[in-house]
């Protein structure tokens, strides 16, 4: 399949709640890939790509961390300008929204990524791909450094 | 002052007959008009005959909350619906409001000992008296109106909210009375005050606060924002609303109306009677009334009694404020408020689990109520569009249930802490000194 697995943690605001978790993850030998965090006055949401997101939620699981996996899609993305447009441009032609994004780059790869969440990531991977654009398994994902 | 001084001054050999000829009449009435009291009365062994004197009440078997709601709406009602005029409700331990129905006969009866109640603080039919005591279900405003028009006042229906509209028609109308909770009088206080003005602005000279617990340093305050003399007075839906009791000049305590609410202590483990300045449950027995009259129905509200007379000539039994509940209910802005019409509206939204707590602060002169509710384990919160939907969904089920609006604040799963044996619900930094 073409998406990959995303571990989402729900945290309280507060001062703490990051490194429990950060704690957890490092202590499992679990190597972050992407990180970003949607905040608002309540709560937070930490959003991750990680080499093994099973081992991932296992582990926060078992620590009694409010953790969920979503399905979502890493576009590679060529590091020249446009690139991005480029991605948005197809999305916006066949009328698919996007939740949320965020990037990251490897380095092994040369690449950038940027995560995208979107209903029905299958057929919008599919949409991709049809339009040109790499979209990353999760067995690809895992051998990305 | 009296408003009616034979009443507020029998002598105690008198009242107690009065008394116990009233409970004689009212038990055979509702042994003869509600099915629910024949049914507790031939379970206990108890005919209507074997009530003669006021000392006879112990014989008689105990009303609580639970049976208002299993009889709801209108199970308790001793007249046929034609005789009724009047429905007022609050809020029940369940999603069940507790309703009480009023005959023309109880409506004047309000009138009086709400008349009563505005005499002893000074109120005259010279008064303009405000009331911003919210209208509609909530006994306040319309037993504070029926008072005030019963002594022949001018009353400004106010009603809730518009602090700053509330503080103009005080200055512009001439109040010289309001009727409202403690911490509404100290939110105008505070808001008098924002606008650059003072006591001498406005011109209050007594007011009359109640509906929630409220102590001795809030009366300075608010005697002292606001220019005028604060009378406690108390009361509950179930009796009749505000007036069943009521405080004069000598602040001693507040003088039951008990000709028509018999007040009793009792321990309310073993229900056993208990002697003046002990404190324990407060029981009453609205005698008079005919729409709804309740036989020693359990407040749930702690304080002592005095028989013992009062400086100010009343020879009516005083009782202390509450000092606390046996049960869990909380009173946020006048309001009634039980954890568990919190736990029902939960328990109709799927994407969150049973556990959930409530923080009641005091922000200002205002009551604010948090609750946090955790998540359903394994719900899919990953976007945060719908955790606020689901927040804001919270949010109007609590409000439209209770009345008055609360913050949600969603928490991670096993966040609030798990009990064995009866959860803790409520965390009330409140601190009433």
């Amino acid at each position: 399949m073409n998406y990959v697995n995303q571990i989402s943690v729900f945290v309280e605001n507060k001062t703490g709640s990051l490194s429990q978790v950060t704690k957890l993850l490092a202590d499992a030998g679990i190597d972050l890939r992407a990180f970003s965090i949607a905040d608002t006055s309540e709560f937070g949401i930490l959003r991750m790509i990680v080499d093994c997101p099973e081992t991932a939620e296992e582990v926060l699981k078992k620590a009694k961390v409010t953790v969920v996996k979503t399905p979502v899609l890493a576009v590679r993305l060529e590091d020249k300008p446009g690139a991005m447009n480029h991605v948005m441009t197809v999305l916006a032609a066949n009328a698919i929204s996007v939740e949320y994004a965020y990037a990251f780059l490897s380095r092994s790869s040369g690449s950038a990524y940027v995560v995208l969440r979107v209903e029905e990531p299958g057929s919008v991977a599919e949409v991709l791909m049809e339009n040109g654009l790499k979209v990353l398994g999760n067995e690809e994902l895992k051998k990305l450094q | 002052m009296y408003w009616n001084k034979e009443c507020e001054t029998m002598s105690r050999e008198e009242m107690r007959a009065l008394q116990g000829a009233k409970l004689a009449d009212c038990v055979k009435r509702v042994y003869e008009n509600v099915p629910a009291y024949k049914k507790k009365f031939d379970a206990a062994g108890i005919l209507p005959g074997d009530i003669k004197t006021i000392d006879d009440i112990t014989k008689l078997p105990f009303t609580d909350k639970y049976e208002l709601a299993e009889n709801y709406p209108y199970g308790f009602f001793a007249v046929p619906m034609r005789d009724i005029v009047r429905i007022q409700a609050s809020s029940g331990t369940t999603g069940k409001q507790k309703v009480l129905g009023y005959t023309r006969n109880d409506l004047k009866l309000w009138g009086e000992v709400m008349a009563r109640t505005m005499t002893a603080g000074g109120a005259t039919a010279e008064d303009i008296i405000h009331v911003s005591y919210g209208y509609g279900l909530f006994t306040g405003g319309l037993g504070a109106h029926t008072g005030a028009e019963t002594i022949g006042a001018t009353v400004v229906p106010v009603s809730t909210g518009n602090t700053k509209r509330q503080i103009q028609i005080l200055r512009d109308f001439g109040c010289t009375t309001i009727c409202c909770t403690p911490s509404y009088a100290l939110y105008i206080a505070e808001t008098l005050a924002k606008m650059g003005l003072g006591p001498e602005d406005i011109s209050l000279k007594r007011g009359f606060f109640g509906a929630e617990p409220w102590t001795e340093n809030m009366r300075q305050e608010i005697e002292r924002s606001l220019g005028l003399k604060a009378y406690d007075i108390f009361g509950l839906t179930e009796m009749i609303g505000p007036g069943v009791a009521f405080e004069c000049d000598a602040h001693g305590g507040l003088h039951v109306n008990e000709d028509h609410f018999i007040p009793e202590i009792i321990d309310p483990d073993t229900c056993e009677p208990l002697p003046d300045g002990t404190p324990g449950e407060l029981v009453f027995s609205s005698v008079s009334k005919e729409g709804m009259p309740l036989l020693r129905y359990r407040t749930r509200d702690i304080c002592t009694i005095t028989h013992e007379p009062c400086a100010c000539g009343r020879t009516l039994a005083r009782m202390s404020k509450p000092a606390g509940r046996t049960d869990d209910m909380l009173i946020i802005r006048g309001v009634n408020v039980f954890p568990s019409q919190i736990e029902a509206v939960l328990l109709d939204i799927d994407e969150t689990s049973p556990y959930y707590m409530i923080y009641v602060d005091r922000v200002g002169a205002l009551d604010t109520m948090d609750i946090e509710v955790e998540l359903r384990e394994g719900y899919p919160f990953d976007q945060v569009r719908r955790l606020q939907e689901l927040s804001k969904r919270i949010k109007g089920a609590v409000e439209s249930t209770l009345g008055i609006a609360a913050n949600i604040r969603l928490v991670p799963v096993g966040t609030i802490e798990r009990s064995e044996g009866k959860a803790k619900h409520v965390v009330d930094r409140r601190n009433l000194k």
